[in-house]
């Protein structure tokens, strides 16, 4: 869990009050953050004069917009059809044994988190998965296991 | 039916200085870009493939002092990647072709619509962007163009869905009427295009229509980019005349075992082998977006149709009943005839959910999702069941 | 003009007509879920599709404005298939144990899937596949995810009617549901318990809490005194459940009703609305007094009515900063139940703990405002069950009465008297009208201004109401208002009230009194009426109401001889200490999520 503090009112500054403000708004504080969590959604709800059921209504649409503790890096691999046929199952099984944790789950120091996702448009590349927002593609056990431990060390 | 056969073209990525062309267009009437438009048979490249004229045209006639050209880069749909490359490559000609774009209809102001799974490019393409705001101030011109992000949803590809999730709420389709180009983003006359389409739309611009006609066939104008993936030694993009069979597309990049091509992705169609030679590329045949996806013999087409439907379940946005349900049920219905819990003939009754949801369903998504359902059913039956 | 076919059949519309409006006027039945009048158009449950000649796909009638030249067809095998295949497909995601359900019979789902007579449907069962909640929390009503269809009328409810959103749709795909804020239980967000979600839900996954049983056993139980006092719009709406169109009184028979059930005194709310005038009508010119003779600043002008229920909970939530301006008087069913417990038992010689106090309300917002914990002036809980109309019409289902035979009759004395100032409460500016028959002559010794009472410019259905009255001629003891211009508003629906606010917040709203109601009509649309209720219906009963109120003999509060009894024989005065012991209340800030 992390604290708003100031955060939702300088991102209302920047992004404005409108309901459109609402999008950048959310992405921000997941971009910083992670996560939103309730305390940050009722903020935004407050500032942007809005439900807070609204709030939590249009985040819960977005599968980036997590409502859920999410780790610092947040790990998306991508499930759709050539990821699949190209070794994703070989990925989650290096991703599950090097964090200890299974698909859905974050790590108890909160630094990774692991989920499947929808295709991220690298099919040419599979197996792909994001961190956060960068790409990583053409993946084996191996290259996946280096990046990780790049990860770890950051 | 016209075959052009399989030929390379390099017009998208082509390099060129688009100042060039804006000042051209810019010295250009509105009806005269349309007409240009009109005349080079341009349809949309986002796969839906609505001719970029009349789109033009209908959101020019709306009188509106406040008009937006929306450029759709939500590209979601499985096995499409082209819109990212081009967006990486030549940036310049997508924000050209708005600008173009909105001199023809009419608009101040563009807004890319880009999806989340692509923010890492967002750095790059601000300095790209600047540069651009540069560029058409020198040119004495007034447009502005801002990116919105998405955040991970397929849907929000759907044009009302794109501008529901611009302004702040969920990406759920709209209905319809009334059109975009009466009542789209904020409520305003809104000409929301492909990435490509725009591209596209400034090298007809740079060119002419005359030279764009000289690709492709009567049906099908043009070039596009493909998005090869699968079962082949040689994936990527690759931009090709449209006018080909399935054979030929295999032909080149076929592993020597193709089984089926998905054209269009989830909600394109499956082509199984015999009938590649018979199956054109393009509106007369398989439409595509450019996502062509390749099955070499040793797929299970049943996985192939699991994960799609799965897709689906999952980015069906829920609010309409034939897709939001509809989906389930066909996901849960092959399971359970695959694993011998249902009759084979059940799938009689999920084709005939299929065709139901094709007319049945608010918007494309639901009724697309009958094509790869019915395709991959109809022609690989047995694969279903045993 | 637009001139369209439908089923080969000519009809000429509006522009901006819908193709199933269209139909109704040449009455197609054209059979829908999501649409309801009330509501803004969604056109997502697609049960309404039509064919339109030369349309790739079906259109959805509801959604679809006509054009000029277009045909329709409604009934052709391909819209049938569809819309065969629709409604299967709600049947496979709802949990349909019609028979045990509580909106047996009165479910749309159920209605239409008997008009398609299934019989075995073909689609696999959905319910189980998904967790689902169902959520108790609230002492209004059950929300049951199992059930729900997704049409979102309550959603659109909320935000377009009510301004709350306490409910919003969640999720996507599969997942999509209506949901709190991140799930939490009903009873925790800023729901504010009105139950007009649960009197548009089509099916019964928004049903109210009910408390029938319990009433029964109190009922059955010898040892216990069960009084039941019934609110003014329940009289205009109860026949709906039994038979009778909207808009017919069945007062008389409802009592009668009451009496069989076994109720040991019935009892009539319209008793403690009109004690509600004479102690607000007091508080809002002592108020007047203050501002204007005393010169107190702090004085909490306009003062707000306090009646509603649902609207209390929306102001402690969403406006806080104004719980001053409420006027501190309970609710007449809090008045009524405090005094039940006191008076009546004093009165009547019966211990106040073997006293169990029912009331009848058109509300479900009433429930929650019994349990509030400051609702036990009488050093009991003081309502002990609320039901609402359409709960009395299932006990009298049960009891198996053959209500529209049955005599009419009166209610018992004491707290059964009323006068037609406590029966227009039920309707949006009743109160206000009330108000102002007892305050104006109280102020000037003479009657309002207005033919036969009837205070025209605060009635009828526009969303915010003002009247201005000039106050002429005052009594030595309120000479000072000689001269006034005296400014009311009205708001119902909570979405009107949200108006209203704004402009206070604002400071904007030079009114001295604002009488809001939560629910579209006031009392006669509540949450806790007859299902269907749309404008017509609304309107319906809001006539009845005025003609109750017409055929009375006394019309206003300060008349009522039980009223003038109760200040002389235990209350002394109005806004005494006794009465503030008994009859007035305080409010509480709420989170507004």
């Amino acid at each position: 869990m992390y604290q708003v503090g100031n955060l939702v009112k300088e991102l209302s500054d920047k992004h404005g009050r409108m309901r459109e403000s609402l999008m950048p708004i959310l992405q921000e504080i997941v971009q910083k953050h992670n996560y939103l969590t309730d305390e940050a959604m009722v903020e935004v709800a407050r500032e942007l004069d809005i439900s807070a059921a609204e709030v939590y209504g249009t985040a819960s649409f977005y599968t980036f917009l997590d409502t859920q503790v999410k780790g610092k890096y947040v790990i998306r691999v991508c499930k759709t059809i050539t990821c699949s046929m190209k070794g994703k199952s070989d990925i989650i099984q290096t991703l599950e044994d090097m964090l200890k944790i299974k698909i859905g789950e974050t790590t108890t120091d909160k630094q990774f988190s692991l989920i499947e996702t929808n295709c991220i448009g690298w099919c040419h590349k599979a197996p792909a998965i994001l961190i956060n927002e960068m790409p990583y593609t053409e993946l084996t056990p191996e290259k996946v296991s280096t990046i990780i431990k790049d990860y770890m060390q950051k | 039916m016209e075959n052009k056969g399989l030929n390379k073209v390099d017009l998208i990525f082509e390099k060129i200085e688009p100042k060039e062309v804006l000042i051209k267009a810019f010295k250009m009437s509105s009806a005269e870009i349309i007409q240009n438009m009109l005349d080079s048979g341009l349809k949309g490249r986002g796969g839906a493939g609505f001719p970029t004229g009349l789109k033009w045209k209908y959101t020019a006639a709306e009188k509106s002092s406040e008009k937006y050209i929306v450029c759709n880069a939500d590209e979601g749909e499985p096995g499409t990647f082209k819109d990212r490359e081009i967006l990486e490559r030549v940036s310049d000609k997508v924000h050209g072709g708005m600008a173009i774009a909105g001199k023809a209809i009419g608009a101040k102001m563009g807004i890319v619509y880009l999806r989340g799974e692509y923010r890492y490019m967002l750095p790059k393409l601000m300095i790209e962007l600047d540069s651009f705001h540069k560029m058409i101030k020198e040119i004495g011109y007034d447009f502005n163009i801002e990116y919105r992000m998405g955040s991970g949803a397929y849907i929000c590809g759907e044009e009302s869905a794109l501008f529901e999730s611009i302004e702040g709420k969920r990406g759920e389709p709209r209905n319809k009427p009334p059109y975009p180009t009466v009542s789209g983003v904020f409520d305003k006359p809104t000409s929301i295009n492909n990435v490509e389409t725009l591209v596209t739309a400034m090298m007809i611009i740079q060119h002419g229509a005359k030279n764009f006609t000289q690709y492709g066939t009567k049906d099908s104008r043009g070039s596009k980019v493909f998005s090869v993936s699968g079962d082949t030694p040689t994936p990527g993009i690759f931009e090709l005349e449209l006018g080909m069979t399935v054979q030929q597309f295999v032909n080149v990049f076929g592993d020597g075992d193709t089984k089926a091509v998905q054209v269009g992705g989830a909600s394109g169609f499956c082509v199984p082998r015999k009938k590649f030679a018979e199956t054109i590329i393009g509106f007369e045949g398989v439409p595509t977006g450019g996502s062509m996806k390749l099955f070499n013999s040793s797929r299970s087409m049943y996985n192939l149709l699991h994960n799609y439907l799965d897709f689906f379940t999952e980015e069906s946005c829920g609010q309409c009943t034939p897709c939001r349900v509809g989906c389930q049920q066909l996901l849960k219905g092959v399971e359970k005839v695959k694993k011998g819990e249902a009759k084979s003939t059940y799938l009689n009754e999920l084709m005939k959910l299929a065709d139901s949801m094709k007319i049945a369903a608010k918007c494309g998504l639901g009724q697309s999702v009958g094509n790869a359902f019915k395709s991959i059913v109809g022609n690989f039956r047995e694969e279903i069941i045993y | 003009m637009i001139n369209l076919l439908i089923n080969y059949q000519k009809v000429s519309v509006q522009e901006g007509t819908t193709v199933l409006a269209a139909a109704r006027k040449l009455k197609l039945n054209i059979p829908t879920l999501c649409n309801h009048d009330d509501l803004c158009v969604a056109g997502n449950c697609r049960v309404c599709l039509v064919e339109q000649k030369g349309a790739r796909t079906l259109i959805a009638s509801c959604a679809t404005p006509v054009l000029q030249g277009m045909e329709i067809h409604t009934n052709t095998l391909k819209v049938r298939n569809a819309r065969k295949h629709v409604v299967e497909l709600l049947l496979s995601e709802h949990r349909a144990d019609c028979t045990k359900c509580y909106k047996n019979q009165n479910c749309e789902l159920q209605s239409l899937a008997n008009d398609f007579a299934f019989g075995d449907h073909v689609f696999l069962d959905l319910v189980e596949d998904h967790k689902y909640n169902i959520d108790r929390s609230s002492p209004s009503f059950i929300k049951d995810d199992s059930k729900c269809i997704r049409c979102q009328r309550c959603v659109r409810t909320c935000s377009e009617l009510q301004y709350v959103s306490a409910i919003a749709v969640a999720n996507k795909g599969a997942h999509q549901k209506i949901s709190s804020f991140h799930d939490r239980p009903m009873s925790q967000v800023v729901c504010t318990n009105c139950g007009q979600c649960v009197n548009r839900c089509p099916t019964g996954a928004l049903v109210e809490k009910t408390y029938i049983d319990q009433v029964w056993d109190a009922i059955y139980d010898p040892d216990k005194h069960v009084v039941v006092q019934t609110a003014p719009a329940v009289r205009v709406a109860l026949g709906e459940d039994l038979g009778y169109d909207p808009g017919e009184r069945v007062t008389g028979k409802m009592v009668n009703a009451l009496r069989q059930l076994g109720f040991s005194s019935v009892l009539d709310t319209d008793f403690s609305a009109d004690l509600t005038i004479m102690e607000e009508g007091t508080e809002l010119l002592l108020r007047l007094k203050k501002a204007m003779v005393d010169g107190d600043k702090k004085v909490s002008l306009p003062m707000f009515t306090s009646c509603s229920p649902g609207w209390i909970k929306f102001i402690e939530h969403k406006y806080p900063e104004f719980l001053p301006n409420l006027s501190t008087c309970k609710s007449p069913q809090q008045m009524f139940g405090a005094l039940a417990k006191t008076y009546y038992a004093k009165k009547r010689n019966i211990d106040p703990s073997k006293i169990v106090s029912v009331s009848i309300m058109p509300c479900t917002a009433k429930k929650f405002e019994a349990d509030r914990p400051e609702m036990r002036a009488s050093g009991f809980k003081d309502v002990d069950y609320v039901l609402t109309t359409r709960e009395l019409a299932v006990m009298i289902k049960q009891a198996g009465i053959d209500f529209r035979n049955i005599e009419e009759a009166k209610y018992d004395s004491i707290m059964g008297d009323s006068t037609g100032a406590g029966v227009i409460f039920g309707a949006t500016g009743g109160v206000m009208e009330a108000a102002l028959r007892t305050a104006y002559e109280i102020v000037t010794g003479r009657e309002v201004p207005f033919r036969n009472l009837n205070i025209t410019p605060v009635r009828g259905m526009d969303g915010v109401k003002e009247a201005t009255i000039k106050i002429e001629g005052c009594v030595d003891a309120w000479k000072f208002l000689e001269g006034a211009e005296l400014k009311v508003a009205i708001a119902h629906g909570l979405v009107n009230a949200n108006k209203i606010m704004k402009l206070v917040r604002e400071g904007k709203a030079p009114y001295h009194f604002i009488e809001i109601m939560a629910c579209p009509g006031g009392c006669i649309g509540g949450g806790g009426q007859p299902i269907p209720t749309n404008m017509q219906i609304r309107k319906n009963r809001m006539k009845a109401i005025y003609a109750e109120d017409e055929h009375m003999v006394l019309r206003k509060s300060h008349e009522n001889p039980e009223v003038i009894a109760i200040y002389k024989e235990f209350l002394e005065k109005p806004n005494s200490h006794k009465s503030h012991e008994l009859l007035h209340t305080h409010y509480v800030e709420r989170d507004n999520y």
